[in-house]
């Protein structure tokens, strides 16, 4: 499939050029040649030991770029969970669709808006940060995302700015999707001492469908920022989602991250953070709820460049039928980097006896007066609990599905921005089937 | 009330209740007393149906129903509470969301209408108060983070929501401060009425100081060694438990 991915590039390589700048068309080029010289990762890729990307490698996606579809507000309403008021960009088969996104009044200095249409304005700001903080070496996927990234949501937060209304990112896919491949492509920065809240959702119109979903996010937090970033994840059960959050952190910034997989029958989320100043924290939850033969991969990896910085993750599983989970949490400590506090939990919960969890703490610490723990656990519901509640006059499926719930709400409660928090635990009920 | 009858029961391969005989009726507080490891809280734990315990033999007849056919939650719903020795915390949950799903399971198996959130943070009022509690305890999750005496006396109050038949309390006095205690057996008292009956179980005679049984019972070994009014508290307290074990060493 490699060839054919360099023809395609090759192919639209004119009509891109036209669009974007020469720094941009240069990077796409090296993307290109990075994915040229590995082509798609293996099995036999530690990184990508257990979780197998053959379904994504052997198929030849068509690039989606707005394949025609009837969308309209009715269709998205379910996705946008009653916040029409929010600032939000809805993507259609990769293409920004300025009737079913609502920008309203901005503060001055914010920019929200697709990624095609910046490229065309001041490049500044893109050209200092798109693709700067994402590296292609690191992964075959990033590169071709890099490549053939065409749209995207842009939001950038001057200095000393609060954005008050969170803005949501929506990546739609329709039933016409099927077959194909969006690369979205998401730049959110936030300067010094501003504060936001953004929300990326992807999903799909057809539960059935087969499509693949490549997407990157690059961050940078600024100074004294603070952002919380939420990733709603809950495409097609039949689609690939491969997805790549990579976050700059600076001094005093904090940055929450909360990343819910329950769609994709094979989906990867990569959350890389890196913390380039003193007296950063940053905080990772995750939770994955899987069924049927899903397979769903979190790859998280912490850098602690610089002391005095804390790092808190919670990562939790609730599976189901012959699904599997992955979990690998890499936490880098480098010599300079004292006094880190660093914590990592991942916890799961089997439902069936045919589900599995492969979960890998990896942590390397290089410096010595630091405090680093890890934790992680694969187990069912606790008898002494499930007695308790029934003992109580709740009947044993009730009592199933109320302490599950009780799993996952409890990282799920980490959530600063209210109506996420309850969209998040309405996603789960209606997934448990109701408590 | 409740006839309690040669009552055998292991867990795995370990017996630990070895003819167990006990009549409970309606308005009586009975007190089950003994050393560790008696098979006090075991007795407790099987009458609520406890599935880490098997009944090997004897038979538990509740109201007229054989209460060791009925499933933990049906035995609930029949008016069966046990107080834990150690309340389950169970984060995520809160602790209104439990009890009102306790509360409503219990009507709907009297063929009774639910009640919607609003009804039930009436009913709570009164019932909050009886364990010197404002109503911010509601919105905490259950049990989570609680102090030792937190936890038992959200036992109590879930007890007063709930209203059982027969209360059977396990341990409810073991880790609490004086003031703790007076709350605890505060709550027992005021839900005393003639139709419906407790069973405490408990190692110290302290608890008796404030919740005054009509009948105590002393387990030794799995078996009720001794019986008599609320006087033999009193002797246990001031003699230990060794001299009726050594009784039953000689005997067996």
């Amino acid at each position: 499939m490699t060839e054919a991915l360099v023809q395609e590039f090759e192919a639209l390589a004119g009509t891109a050029t036209a669009e974007s700048p020469e720094w941009l068309e240069s990077a796409r080029r090296s993307a290109m040649e990075r994915f040229t010289r590995t082509g798609f990762p293996t099995g036999r890729e530690e990184e990508w030991r257990f979780t197998p990307v053959k379904p994504v490698a052997q198929t030849r996606w068509r690039l989606a770029n707005g394949t025609p579809a009837v969308v309209t507000r009715r269709h998205i309403a379910p996705f946008t969970f009653g916040h029409a008021e929010w600032t939000t960009l809805v993507f259609v088969n990769g293409v920004l669709s300025e009737s079913l996104s609502e920008i309203g009044p901005l503060p001055e200095g914010v920019l929200v808006g697709g990624l095609s249409e910046a490229l065309r304005g001041d490049g500044a700001l893109l050209q200092e940060h798109l693709t700067r903080h994402a590296p292609v070496e690191d992964s075959a996927f990033t590169a071709l995302n890099t490549a053939f990234l065409r749209e995207g949501g842009v939001i950038y937060v001057p200095a000393g700015v609060e954005l008050s209304r969170p803005v949501h990112l929506i990546f739609v896919a329709t039933p016409e999707a099927a077959g194909t491949v969006t690369h979205p492509r998401n730049l959110i920065v936030v300067e010094k001492g501003s504060r936001a809240s953004v929300i990326e959702s992807y999903v799909s119109l057809s539960q059935g469908s087969t499509y693949w979903t490549n997407a990157v996010t690059e961050v940078s937090a600024g100074a004294g920022s603070w952002l919380e970033h939420t990733r709603i994840q809950r495409e097609s059960e039949q689609a690939h989602h491969i997805g790549l959050t990579q976050v700059n952190q600076q001094r005093d910034s904090h940055y929450r991250s909360f990343s819910l997989a329950m769609g994709g029958a094979l989906a990867r989320h990569n959350l890389h953070v890196r913390l380039n100043d003193e007296n950063i924290e940053t905080l990772m939850y995750g939770l994955y709820l899987t069924r049927g033969e899903q397979v769903v991969d979190n790859h998280t990896a912490i850098y602690h460049d610089q002391p005095h910085c804390r790092s808190w993750e919670v990562y939790k599983g609730v599976l189901d039928g012959r699904s599997r989970a992955v979990f690998n949490g890499k936490v880098f400590v480098k010599p300079e980097a004292q006094k880190t506090d660093a914590k990592q939990t991942n916890r799961n919960l089997l439902r069936s006896d045919e589900a599995r969890v492969d979960t890998k703490p990896q942590l390397e610490i290089f410096a010595d007066d630091v405090k680093c723990t890890h934790g992680a656990t694969v187990g069912k519901l606790d008898d002494v609990a499930r007695f308790y509640a029934r003992s109580r006059g709740l009947p044993a499926d009730a009592v199933e599905r109320l302490l599950t719930y009780a799993f996952a709400a409890e990282v799920i409660e980490e959530v600063v921005l209210e109506p996420v928090r309850q969209e998040l635990e309405r996603l789960v009920l209606e997934r448990l089937g109701g408590i | 009330m409740l006839e309690i009858r040669n009552l055998n029961a292991s867990a795995g391969d370990t017996e630990i209740l070895r003819g167990i005989n006990l009549t409970v009726n309606a308005g009586e507080v009975h007190a089950v007393m003994g050393p560790n490891g008696s098979g006090k809280s075991t007795l407790a734990q099987v009458l609520a149906g406890h599935p880490a315990y098997t009944v090997t033999s004897g038979s538990v007849t509740y109201m007229g129903q054989d209460l060791l056919a009925l499933e933990p939650e049906k035995r609930a719903q029949a008016g069966v509470f046990l107080a834990f020795q150690y309340p389950v915390e169970i984060p995520g949950v809160t602790n209104a969301y439990f009890l009102r799903a306790a509360y409503n399971e219990r009507r709907k198996a009297h063929g009774e209408e639910e009640i919607d959130s609003m009804d039930f943070i009436d009913l709570l009022e009164s019932k909050l108060k009886l364990v010197d509690w404002g109503p911010e305890i509601m919105s905490r999750a259950v049990n989570f983070g609680f102090s030792g005496g937190e936890k038992k006396r959200n036992e109590i109050l879930q007890m007063a929501v709930l209203e059982p038949r027969l209360a059977i309390l396990d341990e409810t006095d073991s880790g609490l401060d004086i003031d703790a205690l007076r709350i605890v057996a505060k709550g027992v008292n005021e839900l005393r009425r003639p139709d419906n009956a407790t069973i405490l179980v408990t190692h110290y005679q302290r608890l008796l100081n404030y919740i005054v049984p009509d009948h105590v019972h002393v387990l030794v070994g799995g078996r009720i060694v001794k019986s008599g009014g609320k006087e033999l508290a009193l002797e246990l307290e001031a003699r230990g438990y060794e001299w009726l074990e050594d009784a039953v060493g000689a005997a067996t």
